[in-house]
This record gives structure tokens, sequence and C-alpha cells, in this order.
């Protein structure tokens, strides 16, 4: 129960979101993935230590170097997926309509 | 209940159609994405220029509380017919999804009904799976019990 709110906390940090989106595709550094943030290097370590401790990211160790990646290992196929991708866009447009319906009404 | 977003996207192909009815009249709907204030309150994102005709571009970014920039995407429009139709291509900064090509058509229905149709055409299979599986990296502004919806899944 701890651990779930956890890593509920820990994808409503835009920042981590944007974490996750970046070693989506492939394995990087710590080094690597501070590079693409203006943000000072301790937070992005800290951003890294709590989405490892809740299992969305795996660290491994490659010589020197520690890679992150993606923690993949339950997800399920496509088909699963598009569910919260549709309701995200749902959202988006519900807003759009309650927007421009005042809009309207304003005029 | 029947759903009002639709969203077609089958397995191996590269590209999804998201459709939806608004209750709105067409000129209201194509003014919601070519208005930059009206754009920023729906999509949760500051934008930061936003010039709405052929080879106009577009720029949007999204900052935490902060201030650090957490997101940004830009784009530029390659065909742009009041009412109609939009065409664009979008790309996120610093990622590695490439850039995706998006084709809105907006079609009016009644006098006060309209429907948008959205095609996004991605540059690879692989990199419309990945951002398919990644939606709550792309949900900025997601209400926090979608977000836990999808942990609940990973987990």
């Amino acid at each position: 129960m701890n651990l779930r709110r956890d890593v509920f906390q820990a994808i409503a940090d835009p920042t981590r979101r944007a974490i996750l989106l970046l070693v989506a595709s492939q394995s990087l550094t710590a080094g690597a993935i501070a590079s693409n943030f203006h943000t000072a290097r301790p937070t992005v370590s800290k951003h890294l230590q709590i989405l490892t401790e809740c299992e969305l990211l795996k660290q491994k160790q490659s010589g020197r170097e520690i890679y992150y990646h993606i923690n993949a290992k339950q997800m399920k196929e496509i088909a699963d997926f598009i569910e919260p991708f549709r309701k995200m866009w749902d959202e988006r447009f519900n807003k759009l309509e309650t927007i421009m319906k005042k809009y309207k009404s304003k005029k | 209940m029947e759903q009002k977003t639709k969203i077609n996207a089958e397995d191996g192909k590269q590209d999804l159609v998201i459709t939806r009815e608004f209750d709105l009249p067409l000129e209201l709907l194509f003014k919601a994405y070519i208005e930059p204030e009206i754009l920023e309150q729906w999509m949760g994102t500051k934008v930061l220029k936003l010039e709405s005709k052929k080879h106009g571009s577009y720029e949007i970014q999204t900052s935490d509380p902060k201030g650090n920039v957490a997101f940004s995407a830009n784009g530029v429009i390659h065909e742009f017919i009041p009412n109609r139709k939009i065409t664009r291509t979008f790309e996120m900064e610093n990622t590695p999804y490439g850039v995706q090509l998006e084709v809105y058509e907006f079609v009016q229905l009644t006098d006060d009904t309209s429907k948008l149709n959205m095609h996004v055409i991605y540059e690879s299979v692989a990199q419309r799976d990945q951002v398919l599986k990644l939606p709550f990296a792309q949900g900025i502004n997601w209400a926090h019990n979608r977000l836990q919806e999808i942990v609940n899944k990973l987990k």
C-alpha cells in the first residue's frame, strides 16, 4: 500500500515523467540523463533514486557505468495501453469543449 | 455508454487515428486549435509560438512548479485550411520518439456539433508503440487517479 502511494507520487512529478520518457527506449547513465535537464545534478540523482525505489527504473552495471532502464518486465501488450492514451485525449477534449462553451456564452 | 473519443491503432502499423465528436459549432472547435490562450488552457501547456498558417511553426513548453522545463515540443504547419484542415509535424524535444506527422480534419456535423479526425503517423511501428505504452509520460496534466490506474497496470 505504501509502495503504491510512492509510485503514484513518483509519476506525479513532471521531471520524473520526463526522465521516464527519456529512458523508455534506451538505457542511459545518470550523467546522460542529467544532461537533458537544466536542473542541478544532485536533484536529478534524487529523482532517479525515487524512480528506482519505486521499481519504475532498474539499474544495470556495465563496466564502471551504471545504466538506468525502464522496468518493462510486467508491461502488458499494446492493446492495454490504448485505453489510458485514449482517456488522456478524452480529458483534453472534454476540457476543450467546456472552455469553448463558456467562450460561446461570453460573446 | 458510447465513448466520445475513439482511438484506432491496429497492430503492426505505424499510425493511429483519434476521432471525437464535439457539442460545439465547427468554428469554435477550430478556434480552440488556433488561439494560443485557448490552446494553453485545454492542453495544459505553455504556448511559446503558434503561427497558424502554411509554413508557420509552433512551440509548446511545460514546466514543473519550480520552473524547470519538463517537456517541450515543436513542429511546423504544412497545410492550413481554416475550419477544415491542419497538417503539421510534432516533435517532443530531447526524446527518442522522432517526428510525427499529424493530419487534423475538422468536420461540421450540424450547426451545433462537429467532429475531429486526427491521423497521427509515426516514423516506425516501434516508435508508435513506445508512445502508446507511455501515456503517463505524456499526460502532463492528468488527473491523479488516471496516473494511479496506469501504475496499477504496471505493477
